[in-house]
């Protein structure tokens, strides 16, 4: 009795483990043949607002093409680029999947984008001279395409009307400069209600770039073999942004930026102006708070006009078990058609020429056909191969700037020689 | 001590005797059995600890390349380790944190034991409050923490100010900031510790108390003379366990502090370092050398504790 009963558990215990192996077995396959027969394709994305809009395009896919359905996947964006990892390193990708410019050299080079370049030439649907240059180059290596351009986004001056109002400061406006954004900041601030003019937080894409693309200066060289931080232009900028908060006072410090976010403040109208890109949209029109009070307009005017754009593409994983239906997909995403339907769904600014417009239309709360007008001066989003890792080498070298703790210049040219040494290793 | 000790050393003698004798089938059965009720438990130590152990000490003399390609560079990972300001901020930060958290939390924590293990009304609900951060997510926690300790409208600094006292920023002052990570690591794990000595308390018979009282003890001469040293097993293992998740510490500083802070150099912590290092900026074969440095602090401090218990822990 007493060994029927151990034998017993003990079958029990094997069986959960064997089947627990089985399960964890089945959950790699990226692409399953459905029931009929059909066709899978897995589509990762990481940005949960847009999962209807894509979800749209999808659905007019498979009206089109019966016998292929599309799975799509969301993920955050933190653990969207660990997940991603971990599927090439296994070589279980989704089978179609967005693309960053800060990831992109990293995957194409290591082989495993599918190269498009044939196919593309070869599609009636899609053209490349459809997209803006530079976002065909983000995803273009050694003169092969790796994905095409699925949106843009541009980086904006969003400024607090009643917090202008009540200091009695005029809006801002397409002619603002430099010294009109300072010289409003310094009216704006009020320390008593714990209220600053601008928000300059340690950021490149929403903060410091934008200025130094605006100063003349740059952030890499031309041939991406040298960082740009060190030379007088960049200083310049940086010094001037750096000011804002260190010297001026009109914007929250980088401690108080550390504690709370830089779109909570604007949101709660402790700063009366801050730069945000476009995919801040949803997120603001979301808030009642921004959407009664706030507007957007276009960056002020350094020595040139300048705003930072990047824009994500659409790619297939090369080594997909469905190489033709995966491409079809991704043809169709492409296509103006499909562009136009994103445009409708108003997540994303397409990338696709003139559906732009179409986009403008859904916007109703903000003024936010700037962020499509920007796109004729943007500078494109700096990045190489090792984009995260001289990001990152940047950031702690310029964080002693932004404490007061060294001088910009000198925090500029460290962070020059660490960037460079990264840059070094990329050949 | 002594004679217990040879004692049970000639029963365990005569227990290999008997068993050598008797290798019989329904011996070698119920071995079968016994190996195949373990069998789970050992696939998942394999499978989840031993074996990406020693990848992990592979991987340290690899430079890890994008999607697992990776190139043998022998001891270039730990070369750079050992000149590297940020490995030596990092092993600062970690050591202050555990002296700083553990002698808290295991004197909190046994205060807190003793102080439930009396007689009171409503003892479980008390220790349901203790215990209540063990069962919160981590995540929660922090996330609370940080509102707390924000210096301009947390709730702390806001009682501060009412009895006139200016706080720091509690996490963004590089002097202040790892004392933070040390108050929320300290918070959450009391219950958990204050639970382990409750059971320890448990054990001691109550003659003892009795037999002291009658020869006048007072509270606190019973706690330092009887309490202590019949507690002191449970304790050892509090503290070393406690080393080890202190010389761990990772998610409290992931949560409350990021890498634009500037506090950050003063509380990244070498699991911190070994996070950044293999995952955001892409390079496991160093990370991978930070772990190997961090096994071999714990394995040496373990070891001396383990040599010093026979001074102080009573079995």
């Amino acid at each position: 009795m007493k060994k029927s009963i151990k034998k017993f558990i003990s079958i029990i215990a094997a069986t959960v483990a064997v089947s627990t192996l089985v399960v964890g077995c089945s959950g790699t396959s990226s692409a399953t043949r459905g029931a009929k027969g059909d066709v899978t394709l897995t589509y990762a994305i990481w940005d949960k607002n847009q999962e209807p809009g894509m979800r749209a395009m999808a659905d007019a896919f498979e009206k089109k093409n019966s016998g292929i359905k599309i799975d799509i996947q969301s993920t955050d964006w933190g653990a969207y680029w660990t997940k991603l990892e971990a599927a090439a390193s296994g070589g279980s990708l989704p089978d179609v999947f967005w693309m960053h410019a800060t990831q992109a050299r990293k995957y194409d080079t290591n082989g495993v984008l599918m190269d498009l370049t044939d196919k593309i030439k070869g599609s009636s649907l899609v053209s490349l001279d459809k997209f803006p240059k530079d976002l065909v180059e983000l995803y273009e290596n050694d003169g092969k395409n790796y994905a095409i351009p699925k949106d843009f986004d541009t980086i904006g001056l969003w400024y607090n009307k009643k917090l202008f109002d009540e200091a009695g400061v005029a809006y801002p406006n397409e002619n603002w400069t430099w010294d009109d954004l300072a010289s409003a900041a310094k009216k704006l601030t009020n320390p008593d209600k714990g209220v600053y003019g601008f928000g300059a937080p340690m950021d490149m894409q929403q903060g410091f770039d934008n200025f130094i693309f605006q100063n003349g200066g740059k952030v890499l060289s031309d041939d991406k073999t040298k960082s740009g931080l060190d030379t007088p232009a960049t200083k310049e900028a940086l010094q001037w942004y750096i000011d804002l908060s260190v010297k001026e006072k009109v914007s929250p410090n980088q401690k108080m930026f550390a504690e709370n976010s830089y779109t909570a403040l604007f949101e709660s109208g402790k700063t009366a102006m801050g730069l945000f890109g476009s995919w801040m949209l949803s997120e603001f029109g979301a808030n009642e708070y921004v959407a009664k009070n706030c507007d957007v307009t276009v960056l002020p005017k350094g020595k040139e006009r300048a705003t930072i754009y990047n824009g994500l593409g659409n790619a297939v994983a090369a080594n997909t078990p469905h190489k033709e239906e995966a491409w079809k997909f991704v043809e169709f995403l492409g296509s103006e058609e499909a562009n136009e339907i994103q445009a409708e769904s108003g997540v994303a600014i397409p990338a696709y020429q003139s559906t732009a417009d179409a986009w403008t239309k859904t916007q109703t709360k903000f003024n936010s056909k700037v962020y499509v007008d920007m796109l004729s001066y943007a500078k494109i989003y700096p990045h190489s191969k090792e984009t995260a890792k001289w990001q990152d080498a940047e950031n702690q070298a310029l964080l002693k700037a932004f404490t007061g703790e060294v001088s910009v210049s000198d925090a500029c040219d460290e962070a020059a020689k660490k960037v460079n040494e990264i840059l070094a290793t990329e050949k | 001590m002594i004679s217990k000790n040879e004692n049970s050393v000639e029963i365990s003698m005569e227990k290999n005797i008997k068993v050598k004798k008797k290798i019989s089938k329904s011996m070698l059965n119920e071995w079968k059995w016994g190996y195949i009720m373990i069998l789970p438990t050992f696939i998942g130590l394999m499978a989840l600890n031993i074996i990406p152990a020693i990848q992990t000490l592979i991987l340290s003399f690899e430079k890890a390349g994008s999607f697992g390609k990776s190139t043998w560079v022998g001891l270039d990972n730990y070369k750079k380790l050992f000149q590297d300001p940020a490995i030596i901020q990092a092993t600062y930060n970690t050591f202050k944190y555990t002296i700083l958290s553990v002698p808290c939390i295991v004197v909190l924590s046994l205060i807190v034991a003793v102080l439930l293990n009396q007689k009171i009304k409503g003892t479980s609900v008390y220790r349901t409050i203790f215990f209540l951060p063990m069962v919160a997510a981590p995540a929660a926690i922090a996330m609370i923490w940080k509102w707390l300790f924000n210096s301009e409208y947390g709730l702390i600094n806001y009682f501060l100010a009412m009895i006139g006292i200016a706080g720091p920023n509690w996490l963004s002052d590089p002097n202040v900031a790892l004392i933070s990570v040390v108050i929320v690591g300290v918070w959450s794990a009391v219950g958990y510790n204050m639970v382990l000595f409750l059971a320890g308390l448990q054990e001691i018979p109550k003659d003892y108390y009795e037999a002291a009282n009658i020869d006048g003890a007072t509270p606190l001469r019973q706690f330092f003379s009887i309490t202590i040293p019949l507690v002191s097993p449970t304790m050892f293992f509090v503290v070393v366990t406690n080393f080890i998740g202190s010389f761990q510490v990772f998610d409290t500083i992931f949560m409350l502090t990021d890498p634009n802070n500037p506090a950050f150099k003063n509380t990244q912590s070498l699991v911190y370092l070994f996070y950044r290092s293999s995952f955001v900026l892409n390079d496991r074969g160093y990370g991978s050398a930070i772990v190997m440095f961090l096994l071999a602090i714990i394995m040496v401090i373990t070891a001396i504790q383990l040599k010093c218990q026979k001074k102080w822990v009573n079995y």
